[in-house]
């Protein structure tokens, strides 16, 4: 009897747990992603799509918006964001390294914060 | 008033420089502006025309468009039909796979004359595509393809109305109406009539120049739109009525009509078309697609040249389901699906039946490589069951690469099969005493074998600033090697035309060069050369193909003033098209009157055209077409004796008319 509560136990666990990780394969992501330009545009959107699970990305160049489609059964925010931030630019919380952006062609070369 | 005199000045001081010269390198040319575009990105090499482009010339319907743009050579109108045959890549229309909103349109019975069968104002934008092109259409293009794209219900102004008039006593009207009817439904309605009324013969050999005409076009479309659920289909009701009638200037259809009295003919179709179109994007994957078209049309064609007879109807159904979607990212996209057509042909000529039925089914899948930067790829293939051509695969490949900025590079190849319908497509022949031969009868198409070919491509175009101002060249070769071709040969014997299966070779090479120049604001410049060598290996032996100039110049011109407050503008436009010689069919056989020599001379070919917009309601404008008047010599041979045997009314090399003037209006309501 024990050994049957004890199993009717972990299967509710193991069902809330799968519950709550009920991770979507098309959900809607947007941050902020500092740029300038058509280049910044083609470089954020590479970096972004380098990573695997996100399906698409589209930055706005004139609120610096950037719309990601992300399979979140693979990868997650914080994952993008670090690419975003080792190519150059700031991406929500991340900040990239002056070294990087140093090397930034000068029209890209955004406003930091 | 003095800007307008300047303008005028310069425009003529251009005009009279080209006509100066007739040498090549010297013409001065115009850049890509916002009418003509030609992308960096895509990965074919397509070239759109927007509406502002056809309002350059005269372009009462589809077939005149392409007068201003150096991708597509126009041919001249013929004496008979009175329409002008396109060529891309040294390739005549039946090569061309074109479509309206990507449903096959110009295809089987209405191959000859289906290009006028869509008058200029309804058309939003035309893409143009060298090579081989998109396998999702079909697998008959070989030289490329051509789509339109008619004007959207949803975003059409409510009232427009075009009035022409012309020295060559051609009329036309053309009216518009849009309404929103509800905030998902539009709809809009187009009429169209043109009408030739009277009777020319500038040339003085008895024979009408262009033929007397009249033709009512309506379309009635329906667009549905609910963005927020990612639906948008379209309906549309289409019907065609034209009528011509050509020949001596006395022939008269009630009396002469099968009699030897006087030679002439009439040509009279009629058409419906109803044609749906639904397509879904799933509301949290916007890269995610489904389309679904189905195209029902009936094509009635009845017509007599002299003596010779021939109708042809075809009912066809075709149907295209197409799924896109990602593979990981958008920097992978396939496309894939399935077509189905049906056509059944009812067709005689002189009274021998040549009906039958053709259908197939085909399943498609196309790939996209995009890396968002400088390469792209589209490799795509189709596997098609057709109850003439067999079981058979259709691969292509098109591929871009920017190797710095403003520079492309392109490369395309592939695979084109198709069934050629001798008597549609060669119709301008009927107007002769040749006598149709077909020397081969094991095929399944009129006795011959499906025509098979292969196209290569390779593009480079650089963009760049000369003196401050954009420019840019580019550099096109094409090659098209036919496996199997159905020749049609008028090189054997001025009485005949023979028909069987290639043997030996047959190839055409064509190279562009193109430069494009903004030499002021708003004062452009296109130029370009065109070498063709497309060599057919003959019964009689290896000739270049008839009536296909080697060597080709087109330029234009084009200037605008800048658009006052109130809309008020002039616009200018100036093309000269020269062409080389080109081979004739063989005549040496005939008595000495009725032969003409082994080429043509070289001539050059003038339009202009002057708008006045005197506000964003109301346009007129004005032009000329052959300003320079040259008129092709001989046009009829045997125009004495149209019924002997050296009657010839389809050797047409240049201009037939003459110079001709038109002007026009145009009225908004917005």
């Amino acid at each position: 009897m024990k050994i049957v509560i004890s199993g009717i136990l972990v299967m509710l666990a193991v069902y809330t747990g799968s519950a709550q990780e009920v991770k979507s394969k098309n959900a809607k992501i947007e941050f902020h992603v500092s740029g300038n330009c058509e280049m910044c545009k083609k470089r954020i959107e590479k970096a972004a799509l380098s990573v695997s699970g996100v399906k698409s990305s589209d930055w706005h160049m004139d609120c610096g918006t950037l719309y990601l489609i992300v399979n979140e059964q693979k990868t997650d925010v914080t994952t993008i964001q670090k690419a975003i931030a080792a190519v150059g630019h700031d991406a929500g919380e991340f900040k990239t390294t002056k070294v990087v952006y140093d090397s930034l062609h000068s029209c890209c070369q955004y406003e930091r914060k | 008033m003095k800007k307008q005199i300047q303008v005028l000045l310069l425009f003529f001081f251009c005009f009279y420089n080209s006509i100066a010269q007739d040498t090549l390198q010297e013409i001065k040319v115009q850049n890509a502006s916002k009418s003509l575009k030609k992308s960096y990105r895509l990965t074919a090499n397509t070239t759109t025309l927007t509406s502002k482009e056809l309002l350059k010339a005269a372009c009462c319907n589809l077939a005149e468009s392409f007068e201003t743009n150096p991708s597509i050579d126009v041919n001249f109108a013929d004496a008979l039909t009175g329409t002008k045959q396109i060529k891309m890549l040294g390739l005549t229309s039946p090569y061309l796979l074109i479509t309206e909103e990507n449903i096959p349109s110009v295809r089987g019975a209405s191959q000859a004359y289906g290009l006028s069968f869509t008058p200029g104002t309804w058309v939003e934008s035309i893409q143009i595509t060298k090579g081989a092109g998109s396998v999702v259409n079909g697998y008959e293009s070989i030289s490329g393809q051509i789509n339109t794209e008619l004007i959207k219900p949803i975003n059409d102004i409510p009232f427009f109305l075009n009035v022409y008039g012309s020295t060559d006593s051609r009329f036309e009207l053309n009216s518009h109406f849009s309404a929103r009817i509800s905030d998902k439904w539009s709809s809009s309605l187009f009429l169209h009539g043109n009408t030739r009324v009277s009777k020319n013969d500038m040339n003085d050999d008895g024979f009408l120049d262009n033929p007397l005409a009249k033709q009512i076009n309506v379309l009635n479309r329906w667009q549905y739109t609910n963005a927020t659920k990612g639906w948008v289909s379209f309906i549309n009701f289409r019907y065609l009525n034209d009528q011509k009638q050509t020949g001596e200037l006395n022939f008269d259809p009630s009396k002469d009509k099968g009699t030897t009295t006087y030679w002439g003919s009439e040509i009279n179709t009629q058409r419906y078309d109803v044609s749906t179109k639904v397509g879904y994007v799933f509301p949290d994957m916007p890269y995610q697609s489904i389309g679904f078209q189905n195209a029902f049309n009936n094509h009635d064609q009845n017509s007599y040249f002299g003596l010779n007879r021939y109708a042809i109807v075809q009912k066809s159904y075709y149907s295209n389901l197409i799924f896109n979607s990602i593979i990981n990212n958008t920097k992978n996209k396939f496309s894939t699906g399935l077509n189905f057509a049906f056509d059944q042909y009812g067709e005689f000529f002189n009274a021998i039946d040549y009906s039958r039925i053709d259908n197939s089914v085909g399943a498609f899948f196309e790939y996209t490589y995009d890396n968002t930067d400088t390469f792209s790829l589209i490799l795509g293939g189709r596997v098609d069951n057709h109850n003439r051509l067999g079981v058979f695969a259709t691969p292509r490949l098109h591929a871009r690469y920017n190797p710095w900025k403003k520079g492309v590079l392109r490369f395309s190849a592939g695979r084109g099969k198709r069934s050629a319908n001798i008597f549609a497509e060669n119709q301008q022949l009927l107007a002769s005493s040749r006598v149709f031969k077909f020397l081969d009868t094991n095929g399944k198409i009129y006795g011959l074998n499906p025509e098979i070919a292969w196209n290569y491509g390779l593009s480079f175009m650089q963009g760049f600033l000369l003196f401050g101002k954009n420019a840019d060249i580019g550099f096109d070769f094409y090659r098209t090697n036919f496996q199997n071709q159905a020749i049609v040969d008028v090189l054997e014997s001025p009485q005949q035309v023979l028909l069987y299966n290639l043997k030996g070779k047959s190839f055409a090479n064509s190279l562009q060069v193109e430069f494009n120049f903004e030499i002021q604001k708003n004062f452009n410049l296109r130029s370009a050369y065109k070498f063709y060598d497309i060599q057919t290996d003959y019964l009689s032996g290896t000739y270049q193909r008839p009536l296909q100039a080697k060597h080709r110049f087109f330029g234009n011109l084009g200037y605008e003033t800048p658009i006052l407050n109130n809309g008020k503008q002039w616009k200018f436009d100036y093309t000269i098209n020269w062409l080389g010689k080109q081979q004739l069919p063989v005549t040496s056989s005939n008595p000495v009157p009725d032969r003409l020599p082994k080429f043509s001379p070289s001539f050059s070919v003038m339009n202009v055209q002057a708008t006045r917009i005197f506000s964003t309601t109301f346009e007129i404008y004005i032009g000329g077409e052959n300003i320079g008047n040259y008129k092709q010599d001989t046009v009829i041979l045997g125009a004495d004796n149209p019924f002997g045997p050296t009657f010839d009314a389809s050797i047409v090399y240049g201009p037939v008319f003459g110079q001709m003037y038109y002007a026009g209006l145009r009225f908004k309501i917005k």
